[in-house]
């Protein structure tokens, strides 16, 4: 298992470095810098004055003088200073993590919480009246974009209750705090809970019909400890791969619903920073999601050698 | 009893006065005033930027030398007051422009200001001083100004190089605040210091602007408001939806358009909502340089086929002017009269005759129903610009015209037109102040930065500068008539239509004037209050 990690670990550093020097490259590949985007706001170009910009910005550098420096600072725990704001892009990128975990991290909550149960009832009644809606539920969910489904929340609780849950950084009640969390985090959350109920199903239909479940109801175990002692437990196993897939998927669809719900999360301000090219605050932060999305992946291939004997006994 | 009776109709009439008075708006102090933001903007300096994003969360905190009249919506040389300024004066020769200071200001940061902030305010713009912006866009407005002097703490002049009446209205717009000499240009982007009615508290990019009141501002009793948060929202769904559910005391300016505008009065009827041109231009960019459009019939066919109504009809609804360089009237002040209008190709009523005259120079150019033109439309790729890009390309097939929609990134927009990497392009101009002088040197002049595609016309710089000089308004807007008449006639950079934007606000915020003939200049909020 030691080694297991060790290995694992490394190959986290490499993949790391690789994703660096790609984010690296493939910003600058695309058309278009700050200085352009900004004479383009200013509607106007004037050669001497994007020069001095480019120089004072350091854009004139050699592009691999201009990475060994992102990551020597990044190993000093450096990242530089946003273009834009010209304010640290650790100050930037900092407050606005713990919103985007919150967000996640419900959202991942809402997925697992409704997925797996709804999951596990609509094998358990295979062919019934529930299944077939509970089915019907599952595709709309992974129909459904959450962008279109995020406006229609907002129109309807502005018709309905002639307010809505858009971001606030003071709320004035626990109820409004937990509203303008949940209610993004339902609209993100529900095309992962649909794919978890889907998933669960048919992994808990393929169990339910091994041998050693019909064992057990011939030994007498109940319904109840079939269901989710004896098969659950070992169809849960792909569920938790998809749920770690989904959390590093998570940060794409988080992007339109801190848009819609106007939450100042780092999934906007990405896209925010690279519509003004804002190299250091994209890179730093595509680095912090690859980072987390890497970690994730660890963490989930640690809980799978946990949770299967058989993975880390084989390695 | 009589006396008692007496005494009760005095009561009453003594509370129906003062509940007249209330009910006629007497300002209450006190409360935020709550706006939506469309973008973050790139600074917090309005020197530095180009677009009314600036200028609406920023010009609150700034006070210029001289400022348009904040409560009349149509801009002009009468509607100019003393801001920073007690008075103003031209010299006999009209080359001269004297301000007499005020003695009462400070900077939010307590330093007194003085004339030396005047003079490094405009140097900087001239280019003249040490410290430098990182961008300076409108650096030309100031082409005819020699040298900014000092006379003491309290009085500055600007010395012309020739007559330029013009020069007061662009001290006069939002885009023209006087900044202080001890702070620097890079922190006048991120912490700017003013002398205005509120206080510059923070900027979170993407999040939120806000400011507080100026309790030290020199115009006693102002402002009524405690501050203004404006919060960046740039999907507009949601944040038409939070003006209406009450989130937001106003949209953000002239940012409504005017099929949302029946959304917003639908959902919230109680909402005022106002209706003004911007001064915002839809036009289109030719490039003479290359073929096809090197071509002088090609041009004329170009300018002869467009339905300006069908445009307006199509996005606006109907509401929508058509014109030149200049703004329509009523609310532009240097319009052409109709019949001049009408005048020009293109321009006349009837548009099959004029498609069918543009049909004959495609042919003379070698075009016709087998042979078609095959080019491509290039914009940017904001919905303000493809939208009317696309109506464009369809009205180019009845001249035997092709067209392809190229839609270029905002970051490859200016480099493109630069390097005349383009055939047509269709592109938005606003202007900041409605005088000649802005429109013409910036978007026309041989050589200024802004005339996207370099059209040159010494003869008619000759004018410009001609109208420029002259002092007598009726003399100049003939002079200018006879300008735009011949810019559109050369399709310097022929006009589509001036648009009209919506602004809506909650019926207890009072004192809001929407400026009709600029989209830069209303935004200094003092005396703005909400009757709550």
């Amino acid at each position: 298992m030691f080694a297991y990690i060790v290995r694992r670990l490394f190959l986290m550093l490499i993949t790391l470095f690789g994703i660096s020097v790609i984010i690296f490259v493939l910003l600058r590949v695309v058309p278009g810098n700050i200085v352009d985007i900004l004479f383009a706001a200013a509607g106007y170009v004037d050669p001497a004055d994007k020069a001095n910009l480019e120089r004072e910005l350091g854009l004139n550098q050699p592009i691999v003088v201009q990475y060994l420096s992102w990551i020597g600072g990044l190993l000093h725990g450096d990242l530089g200073y946003s273009y834009v704001s010209e304010k640290p892009a650790l100050d930037e990128i900092l407050p606005r993590i713990p919103i985007t975990a919150r967000l996640a991290g419900l959202a991942l909550l809402f997925s697992a919480s409704i997925g797996i149960p709804l999951g596990v009832i609509s094998a358990v009644h295979q062919g019934s009246r529930l299944d077939y809606a509970l089915r019907v539920v599952s595709l709309s969910g992974l129909s459904l974009p959450s962008f279109w489904l995020g406006l229609l929340i907002l129109m309807a609780s502005v018709s309905m209750f002639g307010t809505m849950p858009i971001f606030n950084p003071n709320p004035k009640t626990w109820f409004e705090a937990f509203t303008i969390y949940a209610v993004p985090a339902a609209a993100v959350g529900f095309r992962s809970a649909a794919l978890t109920m889907r998933i669960t199903r048919s992994s808990m239909l393929e169990i339910l019909r091994q041998d050693y479940i019909r064992t057990a109801r011939a030994k007498g175990a109940s319904e109840a400890s079939v269901n989710y002692h004896h098969a659950l437990k070992n169809a849960v196993l792909p569920v938790i791969t998809v749920i770690g897939i989904e959390a590093a998927f998570l940060i794409g669809g988080l992007i339109v619903t801190e848009t819609v719900f106007n939450i100042p999360g780092i999934a906007r301000f990405l896209v925010e920073a690279l519509r003004w090219r804002d190299y250091p605050i994209v890179q730093n932060l595509v680095m912090f999601i690859a980072v987390v999305v890497v970690v994730m992946n660890f963490i989930v291939d640690m809980l799978y050698a946990a949770i299967d004997p058989r993975i880390r006994f084989g390695d | 009893m009589r006396s008692v009776q007496a005494l009760a109709v005095a009561v009453l009439f003594v509370l129906a006065i003062s509940d007249v008075s209330y009910a006629a708006g007497e300002p209450k102090s006190g409360g935020i005033f709550r706006i939506y933001h469309r973008d973050s903007p790139g600074s917090a300096s309005i020197h530095e930027g180009a677009t009314y994003s600036l200028n609406v969360p920023f010009m609150p905190i700034f006070n210029n030398l001289v400022i348009f009249d904040q409560h009349i919506a149509q801009n002009s040389v009468s509607t100019i007051r003393p801001e920073l300024a007690e008075s103003w004066a031209w010299s006999g020769d009209n080359k001269t422009l004297t301000f007499k200071l005020r003695k009462d200001v400070k900077w939010h940061d307590g330093k007194p200001f003085t004339a030396a902030d005047v003079k490094c305010t405009f140097d900087m713009l001239m280019g003249k001083s040490q410290q430098k912006f990182r961008q300076n866009p409108r650096k030309s407005w100031y082409d005819q100004v020699d040298e900014v002097t000092t006379n003491g703490d309290y009085e500055a002049a600007f010395k012309l190089k020739r007559p330029q009446p013009a020069l007061l209205s662009l001290l006069a717009s939002g885009y023209t605040p006087v900044y202080p000499c001890h702070v620097s240009p890079a922190e006048m982007r991120t912490k700017p210091v003013g002398t205005g009615p509120f206080k510059f508290v923070e900027f979170k990019a993407n999040e939120s602007i806000k400011l507080a009141k100026n309790p030290d501002y020199f115009k006693k009793g102002l402002p009524y408001l405690d501050g203004i948060e404006f919060t960046i929202i740039t999907n507009r769904s949601t944040a038409i939806l939070g003006f209406v559910s009450g989130k937001f005391d106003m949209t953000f300016p002239t940012e409504v358009s005017i099929p949302l505008l029946k959304d917003v009065k639908a959902q919230a009827p109680n909402a005022v909502c106002v209706v003004e041109p911007n001064n915002v231009s839809t036009n289109i960019i030719v490039n003479s340089t290359s073929p096809p459009f090197d071509n002088a019939d090609i041009r004329r066919a170009l300018a002869l086929s467009l339905d300006r109504k069908a445009f307006i009809q199509i996005m606006f609804e109907g509401q929508g002017d058509i014109g030149g360089t200049m703004e329509p009237a009523p609310q532009g002040l240097w319009a052409m009269p109709k019949e001049m209008l009408e005048s020009i190709p293109g321009y006349g009523p009837n548009i099959e005759q004029n498609r069918e005259e543009a049909r004959k120079l495609m042919q003379k150019a070698g075009y016709g129903p087998d042979k078609h033109l095959q080019l491509k439309v290039s914009t940017r790729n904001i919905a303000v610009y493809r939208d009317p890009a696309i109506i464009l390309i369809d009205q180019l097939k009845s001249i035997y015209i092709d067209a392809e929609l190229d839609v270029v990134d905002t970051a490859q927009w200016f480099p493109k037109v630069a390097r005349k990497d383009y055939s047509l392009g269709l592109n938005l101009t606003g202007n900041a102040v409605d005088d000649p002088d802005q429109s013409f040197y910036e978007n026309y002049a041989c050589g200024s930065e802004r005339n996207y595609t370099n059209y040159c016309n010494k003869d008619i710089e000759k004018l410009f500068d001609k109208q420029s000089e002259e002092t007598d308004v009726e003399k100049r807007k003939k002079l200018v008539w006879e300008i735009d008449k011949k810019l559109q006639e050369d399709v310097a950079r022929p006009i589509i239509f001036h648009a009209r934007t919506g602004t809506c606000w909650a019926p207890y915020v009072k004192n809001i004037t929407v400026m009709s003939n600029s989209s830069y200049n209303g935004y200094r909020y003092e005396d703005v209050w909400l009757d709550k």
